[in-house]
């Protein structure tokens, strides 16, 4: 199934990967699980520091933490999206050995701090490589 | 016992949908393993193919990271609920641990062996050790013995940075330098004995102190920083730097007969600012030089820092993240104390004037300070001539019994130490000068401090203290 997003949040999601430039950013996308839609892009903040230019992390307390307050607005938690400065935004074998299933991993690929490409992501069961999901704007 | 396990959303695919799973076991590793005996699907995404706990994965007793409890092995009671919680992370650079390891020679595999037949160091460790790089600030009693240790553990690359020269004070705990090295730069001192050890190390030398201004540049080349640092504003600068830059910070301190060890800013751990968030008053720790220290005291600290400093290279074993250790020599005791990551600290961003910060005055703040004090500032030459013309003032000492054992000076009237001074004010003439001194001049600055508040007016502190006057004007006198 294709993902869904909605164009204000895709703008929200562009906008804070461009304003994030030269470092990755993170965020989670929320919306309908069933129907892999998102219409919420919210942004989190980048812990590595010390690397931030190619790596991003969000301790486990902060996403459940972030997850629960859209919860109680009635969003799912559909994926997670991350900035590539000036790489492709085709996951990295460091992005699929942190991944989990059942979860969309958007990654746009920012290139002198403008989005050059945007890519959805889903990791297979056996864990082995990550599938291409094509995304719609709604 | 019955144990409710909390599943995170993308894991319930696996678990028939179910956000809480209840299953039996004592410990967390018993919990875990009823879950994913239940559901084995869920094992590969939990679990890496050694069969740890992935990196990501984060598992939660109520509201304590089960990494600062006792890890897999912490026992949980009826009732108790876990928290599965899987940080997010990834991004666009290669994966660490792909990346290559330098090859050992037969004269390092020689060299090494007792590390390599060691399951927990191995090739693999050692080469880890190799490819290592760690920086330590301060070359003193701490450093001395770590920088010995991690160059014979074969540590690849070793920066050390530290702007003072040998004394021959160091000698009795600063075992890397010598009594031939008295006069010569700690860093230079501390390299000769290091590539005398372990000629494969690299030595980075930075004959400067750590300031605000160098000290992420200099940092960032390193993977491990190990604190032996002796003050307060350092510490801080240390510490700052190294949250700001995701470095783990080893860190440990002595007093006396007592030492602290701990591991800060190491895989979400706390840092030195959730110990102490403010630093204590400027005078009320007093440092080593002041209050003295045992010899063998760093020595046995610095080692420990040392086996913190291997142990995460090789990510073997516990390390002290979270937990405090204290060390007391004269009654042979080592207890813990847990930290924890304060929720409400302010995030760290930059690193600031860390003198200012701990109170120390700057330059500017001295000339205004006899006004205030109430008694005059002497030093050294100007109080000998001065004598030399016929003053003669009661001469007061205000340190220890055990300090005027070593030396005192022969026109001195009375010993009496710093904290009790007010206690013979009745004694004390209020129609003549007092000259008051101490060690450097400190603690006698405080006595004339609180003897002026006490009412005399005649109150002169011997500035640079009975070593000044040992440096300076009888050489005679030994220093200490």
């Amino acid at each position: 199934m294709s993902l869904t997003i909605d164009p204000s949040e895709l703008s929200k999601l562009q906008a804070h990967a461009e304003e994030g430039y030269p470092h990755e950013v993170v965020g989670l996308l929320a919306g309908d699980r069933e129907r892999n839609r998102v219409t919420r892009a919210h942004p989190l903040i980048n812990e590595r520091a010390d690397s931030a230019h190619n790596r991003y992390k969000v301790n486990g307390l902060t996403v459940m933490r972030a997850e629960m307050a859209l919860n109680a607005e009635g969003l799912e938690v559909v994926g997670y999206y991350h900035s590539h400065p000036d790489h492709p935004a085709d996951y990295s074998e460091y992005d699929r050995d942190h991944a989990l299933p059942n979860m969309s991993y958007v990654i746009a690929s920012i290139r002198e701090g403008a989005l050059a490409d945007l890519k959805s992501w889903r990791l297979t069961e056996d864990r082995s490589v990550m599938t291409p999901e094509e995304i719609q704007q709604l | 016992m019955s144990v409710s396990i909390h599943i995170p959303t993308p894991l319930r695919a696996y678990t028939d949908q179910q956000s809480v799973v209840s299953v039996d076991g004592a410990t967390v590793g018993e919990a875990l393993s009823a879950l994913t005996g239940t559901y084995p699907s869920l094992l590969k995404h939990l679990r890496d193919d050694k069969g740890r706990l992935r990196s990501f994965v984060n598992v939660y007793l109520g509201d304590e990271d089960i990494r600062f409890l006792d890890k897999e092995d912490t026992a949980v009671s009826a009732g108790a609920e876990l928290l599965i919680v899987p940080s997010i992370a990834g991004g666009a650079g290669e994966d660490e641990a792909q990346a290559e390891l330098p090859e050992l020679n037969n004269e390092e595999i020689s060299r090494y062996s007792r590390h390599l037949i060691l399951p927990e160091v191995g090739m693999e460790g050692q080469k880890r050790l190799k490819a290592a790089r760690v920086l330590c600030v301060g070359t003193g009693g701490l450093g001395s013995p770590l920088l010995l240790y991690l160059a014979a553990a074969g540590v690849g690359r070793i920066g050390i940075v530290d702007f003072d020269v040998v004394d021959e004070s160091n000698l009795q705990r600063q075992i890397i330098h010598g009594t031939s090295r008295v006069g010569a730069p700690k860093v230079e001192s501390a390299r000769d004995r290091i590539l005398d050890i372990n000629p494969n190390v690299q030595v980075d030398l930075y004959n400067e102190a750590l300031t605000s201004e160098n000290a992420l540049r200099i940092m960032e080349d390193y993977d491990i920083v190990v604190d032996g640092t002796d003050n307060f504003p350092t510490r801080y600068l240390v510490n700052d730097a190294c949250v700001i830059l995701g470095k783990p910070n080893v860190y440990g301190s002595i007093f006396k007969f007592e030492g602290q060890v701990t591991v800060f800013n190491y895989e979400d751990g706390p840092n030195y600012r959730d110990l102490y968030p403010e630093p204590p008053p400027p005078g009320l720790v007093p440092s080593c030089a002041e209050g003295g220290v045992l010899g063998i005291l760093p020595g046995v600290v610095g080692c420990l820092q040392a086996t913190e400093t291997v142990k995460i290279i090789l990510g073997a074993g516990n390390t002290l993240k979270g937990r405090l250790l204290l060390y007391d020599a004269l009654n042979m005791k080592f207890r813990e104390l847990k930290l924890r990551r304060d929720p409400d600290a302010k995030p760290i961003t930059e690193l600031i004037d860390y003198q200012q910060f701990c109170g120390i005055p700057g330059a500017d703040d001295h000339q205004e300070a006899p006004v205030a004090e109430g008694f005059e500032r002497i030093g050294v030459k100007q109080a000998k001539e001065k004598l030399d013309g016929g003053w003669a003032p009661y001469v007061l000492d205000v340190r220890k019994p055990h300090e005027a054992a070593i030396v005192t000076l022969a026109f001195a009237d009375r010993l009496q130490p710093h904290e009790d001074v007010l206690a013979i004010a009745d004694e004390l003439p209020r129609d003549r000068d007092i000259l008051i001194h101490c060690k450097m001049g400190g603690r006698s600055a405080k006595a004339a401090a609180a003897l002026a508040a006490a009412g005399f007016t005649r109150l002169f502190n011997l500035d640079g203290g009975i070593t000044g006057w040992a440096t300076e004007i009888d050489t005679s006198l030994p220093t200490y």
